[in-house]
């Protein structure tokens, strides 16, 4: 359960980072991940596109974590690999592996509010989600889907964000998301992004199979289906560096 | 872990050529239909620490010989160890941070026929050893064998005048084309910096050509490749959305020693007119110290670029751009764009355009040669 302090009442504002600090320690540990994705596109005239991805994930004491990011399908993408070593404040270091010409190229990172493959989901939201990243503010506790939330808004710390501010339904027994908003620079509602079908890996993190995020404002969706989870499977730092994103496969 | 088992995947493309000038030669065509296919076989073992891949590449060309050619772009098999990594065969390296040139890229050899842009390679043998340390990557290279550039032929566009004649190639070793070439290259990210720091020791990918005669008795250009040593710089930190980039090479053993430079940055704004395209702005300076004698157009040229990508379901994308000389007229235009069409079909169309070129510059032959080309790619 949540530590309270002892001697006054707690603020919602420390509410929400206690909250937030319990979800990152209860999701912390896992040492590295890998798992396979299909990401579905649709816009507002029901037009479908896919994409196969492959994930990589490696924990990083005291920063953000790494991932590799490995393009199957479409097929004239495939083995377009993207590698990024995250920090929670200062822009992450980016790096794409073009096949074609079989060059790393390093990108900027400044932008994470672009679309990610042209879908609704933008880098700053398939990053690892540090705590430093946010302020937080607990606003109610909310009953969605027979399941038991506390609702706590968060306000991006870092710059170049693309919303103000994010409304989080955080499951009471898993500490995991059941339902985000984000809103953009205007304060007006953007996306929403729901969380399904999660199942618990090695007795302790929680992995959601299905995440769907649509777009308000364009009547565009995207459906993101994972699967494959495996965790701690001996990936080490060497498997994030530029030499192993030249091989990536 | 990489995808499991055997993978073939690859493309079949068709390729149009439209030619908006008549040639400068009657042999030379308006227009040029052409397919090619490259496909790939792959296959990884050992937990992908072990790996196969077979990359062959063929091309048919309607109107030039020396275009329609066949070539092995790779053959190679990779060994990846915890602290290094063993590559044997032929294979393509990529070297540089630049857009409009790529001065350092000296491992494989430029496959001419392919772009006027020099960016498609042929593959190139090789052992390469790369040791993988805190303080940066040392690659080390054996190039055993060498690959001669590929030309247009006489009915082929876009080519000197006279023609190169590929049959007659004279080399400065008495080895010729099996004489062995050594590399080494440290690269490393510090921080916002990404560095690599290389020397080549060989016969030069580039030629110089000799005057000649083909059997007939016509003026031909023999390509000449001489043994050169080059050592180069490439340069790149990134800060924010601003990407500074530096490519440079010091050359010797072909004619004068020379240093040549490209420099510049790539600035992107994203989210452009609140849609969640990006656009990026390139400009380069492209300096070459041989001035007149120079064996490249880009002695003292400006490049300047924009990027447009429209971050679309169909990746839609455009590069536009113009080197721009600064001393002499010559102007060469450029245009590509690209977009995914259903899930397994790409058009790429293209356009070059070389204006008001000087009569001293090297690309003065192709003055008539501006051109329009789609290709239509499917995907497997």
């Amino acid at each position: 359960m949540l530590a309270s302090f002892v001697g006054h009442a707690e603020t919602p504002e420390e509410k929400g980072l206690a909250i937030a600090i319990e979800a990152d320690k209860r999701d912390t540990g896992f040492i590295d991940q890998q798992a396979d994705l299909v990401m579905i596109l649709k816009n507002r005239h029901g037009d479908v596109s896919k994409r196969s991805i492959r994930t990589k994930t490696l924990e990083v004491k005291g920063d953000g974590d790494k991932g590799l990011t490995i393009f199957d399908s479409p097929r004239d993408v495939k083995g377009t690999a993207f590698l990024s070593h995250t920090h929670a404040l200062t822009p992450d270091d980016q790096w794409l592996f073009l096949p074609a010409l079989k060059r790393v190229k390093r990108i900027a990172s400044a932008n994470k509010s672009g679309p990610f493959m042209g879908s609704e989901f933008a880098y700053e939201d398939l990053t690892s989600q540090e705590v430093e990243k946010y302020t937080y503010k607990y606003l109610r506790d909310e009953k969605i889907d027979g399941r038991d939330t506390f609702v706590i808004e968060r306000y991006p710390a870092y710059k170049h964000s693309g919303y103000t501010r994010q409304i989080a339904w955080v499951d009471k027994k898993m500490y995991q998301p059941l339902k985000l908003e984000y809103y953009d620079r205007k304060n007006s509602l953007l996306k929403t992004t729901t969380f399904k079908n999660y199942k618990q890996y090695i007795g302790r993190y929680w992995r959601a199979a299905e995440v769907f995020t649509m777009n308000h404002q364009t009547h565009k969706s995207t459906k993101l289906i994972w699967s494959n989870y495996r965790f701690k499977t001996g990936l080490t730092p060497r498997d994030f560096d530029r030499n192993s994103l030249k091989r990536a496969r | 872990m990489p995808a499991p088992g055997y993978e073939l995947s690859g493309y079949v493309a068709g390729e149009l050529r439209t030619f908006i000038n008549s040639p400068l030669i009657n042999r030379q065509q308006d227009s040029n239909l052409s397919i090619s296919t490259q496909p790939e076989f792959y296959h990884a073992w050992n937990d992908g620490r072990d790996s196969l891949l077979f990359v062959p590449f063929l091309r048919l060309d309607e109107n030039d010989e020396e275009r329609t050619h066949f070539d092995v772009r790779e053959l190679t098999w990779l060994h990846a160890s915890d602290d290094w990594e063993l590559r044997i065969g032929l294979r393509k390296v990529f070297w540089g941070v630049t857009e409009s040139v790529h001065l350092v890229d000296i491992i494989n050899q430029t496959d001419l026929v392919e772009n006027v842009d020099g960016e498609d390679k042929l593959g190139q043998p090789m052992i390469n050893l790369a040791l993988i340390q805190d303080w940066g990557t040392i690659d080390l290279f054996v190039l055993p064998g060498f690959r001669e550039r590929t030309f247009p032929g006489n009915r082929g566009r876009l080519r000197s005048i006279p023609r190169v004649n590929t049959d007659r190639a004279v080399y400065e070793s008495s080895q010729e084309d099996k004489h062995v070439d050594f590399a080494v290259r440290w690269s490393h990210t510090l921080g916002d910096w990404d560095i690599g720091v290389a020397h080549f020791y060989g016969t030069s990918r580039d030629p110089r050509f000799l005057p000649g005669l083909d059997n007939s008795g016509n003026p031909v250009l023999l390509p000449l490749y001489e043994l050169i040593n080059q050592t180069s710089l490439d340069l790149q930190a990134t800060k924010g959305n601003w990407l500074w980039k530096l490519e440079a090479i010091r050359r010797s053993g072909q004619g004068v020693t020379y240093f040549s430079t490209a420099a510049g940055f790539e600035y992107t704004f994203y989210g452009i007119l609140e849609s969640p395209a990006d656009l990026g702005i390139v400009a380069e300076h492209l300096f070459d110290d041989r001035g007149r004698s120079a064996l490249t157009p880009f002695d003292d040229d400006i490049f300047v670029g924009f990027r447009l990508t429209m971050n679309d379901a169909q990746s839609t994308e455009a590069l536009i751009g113009a080197i721009v000389d600064r001393n002499k007229s010559t102007k060469f235009y450029s245009i590509e764009a690209s977009r995914r069409i259903g899930d397994q079909w790409k058009l790429t169309l293209e356009t070059r355009l070389f204006e008001q070129v000087d009569r001293r510059d090297p690309l003065f032959s192709f003055r008539q040669d501006d051109f329009l080309q789609l290709e239509l790619a499917y995907y497997f």
